[in-house]
């Protein structure tokens, strides 16, 4: 049985590509979602319509992330996903069904005719409303830390449910919505584009207050935590985090105002970046919290090996005719007369 | 009560339940994606409209369909730890690469070109489309090897150790992937899902041929349906019979059950029909003919078949359900051939596009793959029971530490939204259906959307802009 566990770790390699395939993910269905979530306050029908075929062509590319999140999570470190999983049951099942009513509009939608369009309009958009909103339940759950015992959840069904977390799954909602409306602001053109940078300017403060609020509750969720971003001299190494956050909520909220149609999209993935790359550092490192190292839930050298060849192929493939899919449908998605 | 919410029991019927509306997807997308292939290679190589009018009709059935199982597979991925996470924890050094290998090989490559298929003509070159359809369809087929090898080796496990914890360990990948049921169950099943495929587009052809509509695009559809029902079907028995005679070398229990067998036997007989009874241990009513059973089994009239009392009464499957599931499935598969034989009949008489009572045969025969596919999966799953690995792992220490009434309601949620979501997407299917392949309309691909697609302002005359 070949294994790489001999000189290279591992457990970390696979912490990092698991890390990546959920900020991916994050990134990609985030504007989807956030486009669900916009989806009603569109000004017009024929605005649906192109919002709609803007993501038409990517949605099921971009969810694929999750199942490799969720796959690979399984495979790599089976005890984690054997633990999570329980420990955040409902909120998980809430966003598959979310996500099962978001998917199928796309197909359905075009398919109705008359009123039962509306159903799928609906379905689209609290479909996305709900997967949005559990996602970040499941992280502020998941955050809080998770209750161990014997290599298995021990604690109660409702765990999950705090302010926290509530704050957590709002603070998605927002976020994922200015991914959406800065998505749309590269997408498209005229009224559809106009609205879209008023709505991205108005989520953009809520997103900054949520981004305020939700880091300055973390050091109360857990000691280490608070430890760690708030003794010297990390204050000082860490400081370019939130700056940099600051920073680009700056920039974006200025490009809001001009009239660029690119960097808002670029901006708004870089807070995401940022928000999850301080994240990283305060759950470093557990993959349980607070229970379960990355390596103590690892899964044997050689399954992780045997993974890693296929990963090492096949992710700058599946990275390259992502791209390439994104290249073929590039530049504005066509005006509201689609049909 | 406590017994209505067992974790165990509601589990296994969530598990169910969401698999079971799961396969029905991919078991027709796997044959359409091909299918659509050769349509759209002949296409390419003859020219002729009428491909390129069916490859657009049924490209947008594709898409409705591959939408739903797509979502519906999602929601698998993660039942393993919601519902299993002992399973997961137990067994995810073993069957987690596998499924790793799905997701990385297969299910980007359907998922992105999926999107150039529906989306890309006019955007990409005829040749390129061509490919995307190809790869389409090879993503499909990756997939059930991935996906057949990691149920496979939950049948007939090799290649692991147990250690601490009892968790299992890897120490031949080789022996791991291609476990002894794997290339059978592969085979049985791609055949099934290419059957499955042919019946409901012959079905459909059947129906426009019955009404005398679209009869240029129905004699194309009918007439390759019916060369899979020819070339396929016929096969189809002897792979099963081959998958059964694995089946009896490793898993004898399920046979036992398939044949609703109690006692061990010399010169067993075949039960055509009866009720197996688990409590009293024999089966009910049973029609029976002598020695065919020992015949089919050991090549023998005489030879030795075991019996379900060879295992103790907890070590055996819930008998009736495998016993019925299975005939059920040969009866469609010895339908599905002899339709195969009458269109040969037909085709040397010169009939075979004439003959209306076929027709009324063929539209009836729409759905008989699916129905087949189902209970062939029943047999197995639940013949495997009550074991989740066979032998090795119970079902029921497996479950995850979650609560019944949690289970219940989840489930409730699952019944409501798959019926409703998928009651909807079977209705927007029969209505594309209705409609037909529509030769006046000259988008192709389109996805319901008259215009190309996306995007105007690629220099490309799209004519989006003038019909506001």
């Amino acid at each position: 049985m070949f294994s790489f566990a001999n000189f290279l770790d591992l457990p970390l390699i696979w912490y990092g590509l698991i890390v990546t395939a959920i900020f991916l993910y994050v990134i990609l269905d985030g504007f989807d979602l956030g486009l669900g979530i916009l989806f009603p306050f569109a000004p017009s029908e024929r605005c649906r319509d192109r919002m709609m075929n803007s993501i038409a062509p990517f949605w099921d590319g971009n969810e694929t992330w999750l199942v490799l999140g969720g796959g690979g999570l399984f495979a790599a470190f089976p005890l984690a996903y054997a633990i999570v999983m329980p420990a955040l049951y409902t909120p998980v099942i809430l966003m598959l069904l979310g996500l099962v009513f978001r998917g199928v509009a796309f197909e359905f939608r075009f398919k109705a005719a008359g009123k039962s369009r509306r159903i799928w309009d609906y379905a689209f958009h609290f479909g996305s409303l709900g997967a949005t909103f559990m996602q970040g339940v499941i992280l502020g759950g998941f955050v809080q830390g998770i209750a161990v015992v014997d290599r298995s959840f021990a604690g109660k069904p409702l765990d999950w449910l705090s302010a926290f977390s509530v704050m957590t799954g709002l603070a998605l909602i927002f976020g994922y919505t200015l991914l959406g409306s800065t998505w749309l602001i590269m997408k498209t053109d005229g009224n559809t584009q106009e609205w879209a940078r008023k709505c991205a300017a108005y989520v953009l403060i809520i997103v900054a207050g949520f981004m305020g609020l939700v880091s300055l509750s973390m050091p109360f969720v857990n000691e280490d935590i608070k430890n760690l971003w708030f003794s010297w001299p990390n204050v000082l190494l860490l400081s370019p985090m939130p700056l940099l956050s600051a920073a680009g909520a700056l920039y974006l909220w200025r490009d809001l105002h001009s009239q660029r149609e690119l960097r808002p999209f670029f901006l708004a993935q870089g807070l995401f970046l940022m928000n999850y790359i301080g994240l990283g550092i305060s759950l470093w490192p557990w993959i349980v919290p607070y229970d379960v190292t990355l390596w103590q839930a690892a899964a044997a050298p050689e399954s992780q090996s045997l993974l890693l060849i296929g990963t090492v192929i096949m992710l700058p493939v599946i990275l390259t005719y992502t791209g390439y899919c994104y290249y073929i449908f590039r530049g504005k998605t066509s005006h509201e007369d689609a049909y | 009560m406590t017994d209505f919410l067992d974790p165990v029991v509601l589990a296994r019927i969530q598990f169910a339940f969401t698999i079971t509306f799961h396969i029905i997807f991919p078991s027709f997308t796997i044959g359409l994606a091909s299918w659509l292939a050769v349509v759209e290679w002949r296409y390419l190589k003859t020219g002729k409209e009428v491909y390129q009018e069916i490859y657009r009709m049924w490209v947008k059935i594709f898409a409705v369909t591959f939408g739903m199982g797509v979502v519906s597979g999602v929601v698998m991925s993660y039942q393993f730890g919601t519902n299993w996470s002992v399973f997961s924890d137990k067994v995810g050094n073993v069957i987690g690469p596998l499924l790793g290998y799905e997701v990385l090989t297969a299910f980007f490559l359907e998922a992105s070109f999926l999107g150039v298929m529906l989306f890309g003509w006019k955007r990409v070159s005829r040749k390129m489309h061509f490919a995307a359809t190809v790869i389409v369809a090879f993503g499909t087929l990756l997939s059930s090897f991935w996906i057949l090898s990691a149920n496979s080796w939950m049948q007939t496990p090799q290649g692991y150790r147990i250690g601490e914890y009892g968790l299992f360990y890897p120490t031949d990948w080789l022996q791991v992937i291609f476990n002894p049921s794997f290339p059978f169950r592969f085979v049985h099943m791609v055949s099934a899902a290419y059957l499955t495929t042919a019946f409901v587009v012959g079905g459909i052809g059947a129906f426009y041929l019955w009404r005398k509509q679209h009869v240029r695009h129905a004699r194309v559809m009918f007439g390759m349906a019916m060369i899979m029902a020819v070339f396929v079907a016929p096969i189809q028995p002897i792979l099963g019979d081959l998958h059964g005679l694995n089946t009896l070398e490793h898993q004898p229990v399920k046979v036992a059950a398939m044949e609703g067998l109690w006692d061990t036997q010399k010169g067993a007989p075949l039960k055509l029909f009866g009720w197996p009874d688990q409590e009293q241990e024999k089966t009910l009513y049973a029609i029976e003919i002598p020695k065919l059973s020992s015949l089919i089994l050991t090549h023998n009239l005489d030879g030795e078949v075991k019996g379900l009392k060879e295992w103790p009464r907890e070590d055996r499957p819930p008998v009736a359900l495998v016993f019925w599931a299975f005939r059920i499935m040969v009866a469609i598969g010895v339908m599905m051939a002899l339709t195969g034989l009458v269109a040969v009949v037909l085709y040397f008489r010169k009939k075979l596009f004439q003959t209306r009572w076929f027709q009324v045969w063929c539209m009836a025969l729409t759905p008989a793959g699916f129905i087949a596919v189902l209970t062939g999966w029943f047999v197995t799953e639940i013949g495997r029971q009550p074991y989740i690995v066979y032998e090795v792992l119970r079902t029921s220490d497996t479950v995850s530490p979650v609560v019944g009434p949690n289970i219940a309601l989840s489930l409730l949620a699952f019944i409501i939204t798959y019926v409703f979501v998928f009651g909807a997407g079977s209705y927007y299917i029969i209505r594309l259906i209705g409609k037909g392949p529509d030769s006046a309309d000259n988008a192709y691909g389109d996805h319901g959307i008259k215009v190309p697609a996306l995007v105007t302002n690629l220099g490309t005359p799209t004519g989006g802009n003038e019909h506001v």
